[in-house]
């Protein structure tokens, strides 16, 4: 019941999501059709501006937009106008949802385990240098990994080739550049999740009731320590999945992370507004999945 | 805290020293002992200071009778193709020259003014508005209170970089036109020319607000999260009772005790800013050339990438220095946390 309401919240939200979108682009000066051939005649461009509805006002072209968006229609695209949006989003994001799920997955399987060692060594010399290589993580911006990994794997010692998204082989580069920043970021939550749990009363029962220490790190205590890293998760895995531009970019993956920047600087105002309505529903979405997997995880949670 | 040992012979001493121990000092004095007590956190501020002051006034002496190390081009026999501009590392030039032939230390030092200009200006914005969201919706509460959160939230399902360049291409040319017609009257009122037009600062100054005005939410539901807490406290209702307004109130009773919280994220930001005008600039958007940022030098070696002749010191040393000064804003503001949130966790 909880959830259905959540749901149905959600509607109002992506509403307005999309009308800030669609205002906010429209509001920035230049249109989509400025790179055209020039000087094209004034009728052409009345022509274009009737074709795509440019020509009312915008309350009236969101009107219209949402009629086509009932029908599951994002309308075409603006700027690559034998297409739809629709067509670019189902050719791009199936390769950003593989290099996002792969970043995840090297996030997660890199900063849990190094967060949950800095935890139980905490103060010793694992501990700092665990915590180190975390911040460092933190610190290290794709921009700077994706270039300086190409540099030394592609083409000094030729391990990996240097882009696109073909092979196996290909993944490898891409995903420690994108992961690399969240492996740091979950393992300092996971970190300060697991030194909370390990301060707090159920834990001091346990180690009462003489349960070995393993049992009350697995059983007991990392449960609620990756809490915290179960909520950072939804956000992170939206923008993952949404793709990153600058990866995308660096190793030229035909993903939809591109567009995201290259079509608000194109003015192509359906394809912005479609891009940030698949962000929101996937940032609601997971978001609604992490409070769910809340109850699971953690017993004393429970929604209404 | 219970580092006070007081000994018998101490308290029957006639004139006890006038030395401060724990007991005496506010809870703000408490925490700094704790943060110098901190190593990492102690390192990190000196490497920031550090890189401050050689921002500051290595540039100030990078004149041609000064210094070899110069930030101008050199120039070469026109119509020769050649790498020659590009100098690895040596004693004349530290960290090596680019595509230019222009010494790379100098463009970072360059560079550096820029990037702690808009980190700190940048986290200023999202401070002031971020703290005055926060606080107004915490202490009005109600309907205002969920309204105003609910824009915060809106806000955060937006991917901001939509918000930046439209924020950006909006105010460019707004901007420029008012830079153009504030340089004329300081020339017609003072009597002096600029060297370079103050409207090529324009992208500078839109970072400034841009980056400000997308990073202040997270800064808004933390202050609103904790005045929403003290709300309910004694002393506000004492101070309200004794007469006092609710501007007096808020600013002079509640936001002082948010003061360390405050700090703590202020600190966390400038590294998130700086990150983002490097960004910003790696796209294009921000810093325009022949200015220097960290994001612009780090994108002019990524440029450079080719499979025949390895630059390497076109990324490393930019990559490293914004690293480094991320690493230690960041050893900075964890030190401050923990020394503001004593609950012995960490």
């Amino acid at each position: 019941m909880y959830f259905l309401k959540r749901i149905l919240g959600m509607v109002p939200l992506l509403l307005i999501i999309s009308f800030l979108a669609f205002s906010l682009i429209r509001m920035a000066p230049g249109g989509p059709f400025d790179r055209e051939r020039k000087p094209a005649s004034p009728e052409i461009e009345r022509n274009l501006a009737a074709k795509y509805h440019l020509d009312k006002p915008v309350w009236k072209q969101y009107l219209i937009y949402l009629g086509d968006l009932a029908k599951g229609d994002l309308g075409p695209s603006l700027k690559y106008r034998n297409h739809s949006v629709n067509d670019i989003i189902k050719q791009g994001l199936p390769v950003s949802l593989m290099l996002g799920g792969f970043a995840f997955c090297f996030a997660m399987g890199v900063g849990i385990p190094l967060g949950f060692y800095t935890a139980i060594r905490r103060g010793q010399w694992g501990d700092y240098i665990g915590s180190f290589f975390a911040l460092l993580a933190f610190c290290i911006p794709a921009f700077v990994v994706g270039p300086l990994l190409i540099m030394f794997f592609s083409m000094k010692w030729k391990i990996f080739p240097v882009a696109l998204w073909e092979t196996p082989l290909h993944f490898i580069l891409p995903t420690v550049a994108l992961g690399l920043y969240f492996s740091g970021r979950i393992a300092r939550l996971m970190r300060e999740g697991m030194s909370n749990t390990l301060h707090s009363e159920f834990i001091t029962t346990a180690r009462a009731k003489g349960l070995s220490e393993a049992a009350i790190l697995w059983k007991h205590a990392f449960r609620i320590a990756v809490l915290p890293v179960v909520s950072y998760s939804g956000p992170l895995l939206a923008d993952l999945l949404t793709g990153s531009f600058v990866v995308e970019n660096i190793f030229r993956i035909p993903g939809i992370g591109v567009f995201m920047v290259n079509s608000t600087l194109n003015r192509d105002y359906t394809m912005v507004v479609g891009l940030v309505l698949l962000y929101a529903v996937l940032l609601l979405a997971l978001n609604l999945l992490v409070d769910f997997s809340y109850s699971l995880l953690d017993r004393r949670v429970r929604y209404e | 805290m219970s580092d006070r040992v007081a000994t018998p012979a101490e308290s029957t001493l006639p004139n006890p020293p006038a030395r401060k121990t724990a007991e005496h000092l506010s809870p703000n004095q408490r925490a700094w002992m704790r943060f110098k007590k901190n190593k990492p956190a102690v390192i990190g501020g000196w490497i920031v200071i550090a890189v401050v002051f050689l921002a500051i006034v290595w540039p100030l002496f990078s004149n041609p009778k000064l210094a070899s190390h110069l930030p101008e081009a050199m120039t070469y026999g026109q119509g020769t193709v050649t790498d020659a501009q590009f100098q690895p590392p040596s004693s004349a030039h530290w960290f090596g020259t680019d595509i230019h032939g222009r010494d790379l230390l100098s463009r970072l030092f360059h560079g550096a003014r820029i990037s702690l200009l808009v980190g700190a200006v940048g986290a200023t914005v999202s401070l002031i508005i971020g703290v005055l969201w926060g606080a107004i919706a915490g202490y009005v509460g109600g309907r205002t209170d969920s309204l105003m959160m609910r824009f915060v939230d809106i806000l955060y399902s937006l991917p901001s970089i939509i918000f930046v360049i439209v924020l950006f291409t909006v105010f460019e040319t707004k901007l420029k036109t008012r830079l153009n017609g504030f340089q004329s009257f300081l020339e017609e009122t003072f009597k002096f020319t600029f060297e370079t037009p103050l409207s090529s600062q324009a992208p500078m100054f839109f970072l400034f607000i841009g980056l400000g005005a997308v990073s202040w939410l997270t800064m808004a539901r933390i202050v609103r999260g904790q005045v929403l807490s003290l709300r309910g406290r004694n002393f506000v209702e004492a101070s309200r009772a004794l007469g006092a307004s609710h501007a007096r109130v808020l600013f002079k009773h509640i936001l002082p005790n948010v003061y360390g919280i405050i700090i703590v994220y202020l600190t966390l930001t400038v590294p998130a800013i700086i990150l983002y005008e490097s960004f910003l600039s790696y796209l294009g958007l921000g810093i325009q050339p022949p200015q220097a940022s960290w994001g612009s030098l780090i994108a002019e070696g990524a440029q450079q990438i080719n499979p025949i002749r390895i630059y390497w010191w076109l990324l490393v040393f930019p990559g490293g220095m914004l690293v480094t000064t991320l690493l230690a804003l960041n050893f900075v503001g964890d030190g401050l946390r923990d020394a503001f949130d004593p609950r012995g966790t960490r």
